[in-house]
């Protein structure tokens, strides 16, 4: 919904579905259709693929052996650094730390970069539709420093109050900490709005790309933010992988956050001296074969396309709102102009535990509960929401099935 | 592989729709609130005990299908019985619905949640309620989480 994404050419997605093995079964008797995507995506072949041929042809630790398969995963492993960095239009590689994901990534901020410049009564700005982990590390360092966390409040349609979130930047906002894309609402924020806002002021921003990443193009250097933070697995990558995009001056002035193997230049029992970033960041082994697989995954996605795949995803969403509408009793939870992938809903009475379930029975995947955004669920004064959420491989067919098994929910309980 | 009637099964859908008990016991010797993290349910459960039988027993709250009717059930279930009994039961009906072996006998009404074991992830559901009348028993002043 972006006016300037480019127009794109339909994407085949028979062919694309041919290269997810996962898709091609039935569960419980039923087609699978898999629509639990901003919980995780599924992989394709190429991923699968690039993590097996790590693993039987080359496999062995990074960045300390002499001997050939080292040296081979470590070229494979600082490829995936360069693709991330590709993906991000970033302007270093050496500002891509690889981590365990999203919320490692937030962790890691929260501990080198706002814990030495926090002091007791400041506040760090978050949004009233972040994921836990937007909120809970920062809470974490808060806690200890006197320092506090605190919400912009969004519209009922779940857009994010632009004038309440200036109004909140203060002069004790140490950090602002935005969704790119909330996992709940499918909300698309303003993110290049909010740093101009925040940067006027002298606040840094970090934007959790988790939903981000994996629905729109993303251009670190064009959104003007300090850090950018998502994972590998919800964008037809390895699960436990992730990457934090930051600064170059911010992450070189940055204590570490790990001690161990392959962060340090020099350790004696006088002292120890660090390596530079973004090694400083990547204490112990990492998950190898699963950078690997980032990487190869980023890849596929960029040969498929984001623009295409942004698009067929923004059709998949407005054809998702239009269907689910027709039903009696059900609510949509998130109706921003700008929405990305995700649609919630409540359904008349049903508990959404329930409407799971039973879409389960129809091979239907769906999220339910509350996604990880309890203040949201306050928000909206629900206890929980189902979710559907959309990935390159869906079809407008797995829509009506959704659509069809959501009758079947409301012939049982109303 | 079991069929979703054997989990909604009618008495549950009856007790969903009109929970048995659906009140505040005002006052009464003890009660607690029992959470569920997985989904954010919270269901309130009321006990009045007088001279160690359950004279009064009820829940309020939110939650799905499974956990509205177990508490509705448990509710009928153990009004009137000495609070002695509530462990006896709550061993059974955890083994209901956990356990791929025979229904326990003395169930009752109990015995239309067996359906639940083919589903583990809403186990938690059908035992908030317990969860939350044995931590009221016990003067449990924290809400009681499944997890």
């Amino acid at each position: 919904m972006s006016a300037l994404l480019k127009p794109a050419a339909p994407l085949d997605v028979a062919a694309i579905r041919a290269q997810f093995p996962i898709l091609n079964q039935q569960v419980r008797g039923k087609p699978l259709v898999y629509l639990d995507n901003a919980a995780s995506g599924q992989k394709p072949e190429a991923v699968i693929t690039a993590i097996t041929d790590c693993y039987r042809g080359y496999y062995s630790n990074i960045h300390r052996g002499v001997h050939a398969l080292s040296e081979r995963s470590t070229t494979a492993f600082e490829e995936a650094r360069e693709r991330v960095r590709s993906f991000l239009n970033a302007a270093s590689a050496r500002e891509i730390v690889f981590l365990r994901g999203t919320t490692e990534a937030i962790n890691l901020v929260a501990h080198s970069f706002l814990r030495p410049r926090l002091a007791a009564g400041d506040e760090i700005l978050v949004t009233e539709m972040e994921h836990h982990s937007n909120i809970v590390p920062w809470q974490l360092v808060a806690a200890e420093k006197g320092a506090r966390v605190v919400a912009a409040p969004i519209t009922d349609v779940g857009e994010l109050d632009l004038d309440a979130f200036e109004r909140l930047l203060g002069p004790r906002t140490r950090l602002v900490a935005v969704a790119h894309v909330s996992n709940v609402l499918g909300t698309v924020n303003p993110v290049a709005r909010i740093v101009a806002l925040a940067r006027a002021r002298g606040i840094p921003v970090l934007v959790d790309g988790a939903q981000g990443a994996p629905h729109l193009g993303v251009d670190v250097q064009a959104l003007g933010c300090d850090f950018y933070a998502f994972s590998a697995h919800k964008v037809y990558g390895p699960s436990g992988v992730g990457a934090l995009w930051g600064k170059a001056e911010h992450l070189a002035a940055m204590p570490p956050y790990q001690g161990g193997g392959g962060m340090i230049r020099r350790v004696s029992f006088a002292g120890t001296t660090f390596a530079d970033p973004p090694e400083r960041f990547e204490a112990g082994t990492p998950d190898i074969a699963g950078v690997i697989g980032f990487g190869a995954a980023l890849e596929w996605t960029r040969g498929i396309g984001l623009d295409a795949i942004a698009a067929h995803e923004e059709a998949l969403t407005a054809y998702a709102m239009a269907r689910l509408a027709e039903i009696p009793g059900l609510r949509l939870i998130g109706t921003a102009a700008d929405k990305a992938g995700v649609v919630s809903f409540v359904l008349g009475h049903v508990h959404p535990h329930d409407i799971g379930t039973v879409l389960d029975r129809e091979g239907v995947a769906v999220r339910v509960g509350h996604h990880c955004a309890q203040p949201l669920m306050d928000r909206y004064g629900v206890p929980a929401t189902a979710r559907a959420s959309f990935a390159v491989y869906n079809t407008h067919a797995e829509i009506d099935a959704l659509v069809a098994a959501l009758w079947k929910v409301k012939e049982w309980f109303d | 592989m079991s069929d979703l009637r054997d989990l909604y099964q009618e008495v549950i859908l009856d007790h969903n729709k009109r929970p048995r008990n659906f009140r505040v016991i005002d006052p009464a010797s003890h009660h607690a609130e029992g959470f569920n993290p997985l989904c954010g349910d919270r269901i309130a459960v009321f006990v009045d005990v007088v001279d160690g039988v359950i004279r009064d027993l009820s829940f309020q709250g939110q939650g799905c299908a499974i956990s509205t009717a177990s508490a509705s059930l448990m509710t009928e279930a153990l009004k009137g019985h000495p609070v002695s009994d509530l462990d006896a039961l709550f061993d059974k009906f955890h083994e209901l619905v956990t356990s791929d072996g025979p229904t326990p006998p003395g169930l009752g009404k109990l015995a239309v949640l067996a359906g639940v074991r083919d589903y583990p992830s809403r186990v938690k559901c059908a035992t908030l309620a317990w969860h939350a009348l044995k931590a009221a028993l016990e003067h449990r002043a924290d809400p009681v989480a499944t997890e």
